[in-house]
């Protein structure tokens, strides 16, 4: 085994600001400090940079461009409202007012203009939320739910008899109309069963996740870096 | 002071370095421990084979680089296959930080191990849209009207592999590879249930007990459940990469927080003894 360090002074830098974020596990140190607040201006910056190139200019600006400039998509007729074309885009100029509308928050008196856009956010939002959870979830997951629980094959029967009793106990230990005593009290406590083994692969994934991050920057560090091999 | 008590007063530090240490030895020097790929990660698997030979599929790559060490693998590997089996990859992100990252993992796969494939004909980034599930929902009613223009800045309408992309019903298999919202679980609501298109998904370990429901109705027809998942998909493939590699850094980790946890539940059973 041997060292090869990468000649690329942005591993080099990248390296450095790994090492400076895993010091702060022996304690809080100016290092630390240093590549969080970094983390967090280059972050802001970045992001700022990206949403104004890939979705203010290609979704908005431009399509608004080509319009006032009256460049339409259909060859049949030029224009900014050519929508019975299928040129939709001097309509662009609703979506763009209610965003301009989002920064009245920063005039106190003319804030509750504010609302207008966030009204058709959340309007929208619920809507495709609501049918999509609706196709999705409830019904697929109902569907899914309604299985044999006899299958001929033994494993598979088993395999059904307890998501059967895992799904309605745990279901039972969510009523709370009712004090949990007696055979009642026994079904719920089977429940909590359950949902305690569900919480605990819970549990087993998320340290899995979390040492995955580890694991990535220590391949990192061996292997970009340090040229490990 | 009893081992008990030492342990009740340890400098959590220590916890740190060992955990540091187990990590980076199987990294320097392999168990080689064996991978059982599960059934999930099988069906994933023959999912992808089971497509015909030269279709165009969709995969929608959303993650940023804070989960690299999960999803690039899943990644990376799903790309090979699909591009053994000379399928054309239309690839969409709907993270604002990923497009970057995808078009380097997906150039580099190229570069590496399929230099004829070409961008614009057997691959394409199509790259952010702001907007999460009215993405997925005006990509219903055409890809090109939801993506006028590609991650590169070419017009989608101009290149070859979008003549036979035009709508879902073009795509045999939808591929997400997701690390949050939007992701799988906005692909299975907007997509799967409306358009009925068959998917498979790689997700992070932290959310796959979500997704395992999705694999149980059907509505999912493989999942990859993390760095496992990935680890699995290599084995499957015959494929050593860096899922695989650091599967027995993640095994050692795992035995270690088990140890943590008993010795943990153990020191206040002591103290509330004595």
């Amino acid at each position: 085994m041997s060292l090869h360090p990468t000649p690329d002074l942005s591993v080099w830098v990248a390296a450095f600001l790994t090492l400076c974020i895993f010091s702060f596990l022996y304690r809080d140190n100016p290092f630390y400090k240093f590549a969080e607040h970094l983390f967090v201006g280059v972050s802001a910056g970045y992001y700022i940079i990206l949403n104004f190139w890939t979705v203010l200019v290609p979704n908005l600006g431009e399509p608004l461009l080509a319009s006032f400039q009256g460049r339409g998509v259909v060859t049949a007729r030029d224009g900014m409202f050519a929508a019975s074309l299928g040129d939709y885009r001097g309509w662009l100029l609703i979506p763009a007012l209610l965003g301009l509308l989002l920064f009245t928050r920063l005039f106190g008196k003319i804030g509750w203009m504010s609302r207008w856009p966030l009204a058709v956010i959340i309007g929208v939002f619920a809507g495709l939320k609501t049918t999509g959870y609706a196709q999705g979830d409830l019904v697929a997951q109902i569907e899914g739910s309604l299985q044999p629980l006899w299958t001929g094959n033994p494993a598979t029967t088993i395999n059904a008899i307890i998501f059967t009793v895992g799904l309605l106990t745990s279901l039972l230990f969510f009523f709370y109309s009712r004090e949990p005593r007696g055979a009642f009290g026994v079904v719920s406590r089977v429940g909590i069963g359950f949902l305690m083994v569900g919480f605990g692969a819970g549990y087993g994934y998320t340290v899995m996740s979390r040492v995955s991050l580890l694991i990535g920057r220590f391949q990192f560090l061996l292997g970009d870096w340090l040229g490990l091999r | 002071m009893s081992p008990l008590e030492r342990l009740a007063r340890l400098d959590r530090r220590w916890i740190f370095l060992m955990m540091g240490i187990l990590v980076l030895i199987p990294l320097l020097w392999p168990l080689r421990m064996e991978i059982r790929p599960t059934a999930s990660s099988k069906t994933f698997h023959r999912a992808i084979a089971a497509i015909p030979d030269g279709s165009t599929v969709l995969m929608s790559c959303d993650y940023d680089p804070g989960s690299i060490p999960e999803m690039v693998p899943m990644t990376r590997t799903a790309m090979r296959q699909l591009w053994e089996k000379n399928c054309k990859v239309v690839v969409t992100v709907l993270w604002p930080g990923g497009p970057g990252l995808v078009d380097k993992v997906i150039e580099d796969v190229a570069l590496a191990d399929f230099p004829g494939k070409r961008y614009g004909v057997d691959w394409v980034n199509l790259g952010y849209k702001p907007g999460n599930e009215a993405v997925m929902v005006l990509m219903g009613q055409g890809i090109l009207t939801a993506f006028p223009n590609d991650y590169r800045g070419h017009a989608t309408r101009s290149l070859p592999i979008m003549q036979r992309a035009r709508t879902y019903a073009d795509f045999p298999i939808l591929i997400s590879i997701s690390a949050g919202y939007p992701g799988t679980k906005e692909w299975v609501q907007q997509v799967q249930a409306r358009f009925h298109l068959p998917m498979v998904a790689g997700v992070t370990a932290v959310s796959a007990p979500e997704f395992f429901p999705y694999v149980q109705s059907g509505q999912l027809v493989g999942l990859l459940g993390g760095m496992a998942g990935a680890a699995e998909y290599e084995k499957l493939r015959n494929e050593s990469g860096d899922a695989s590699r650091g599967m027995d850094a993640q095994s050692l980790a795992h035995v270690f927080v088990a140890l943590c946890i008993v010795l943990g539940n153990l020191v206040p059973r002591r103290r509330a003894g004595s």
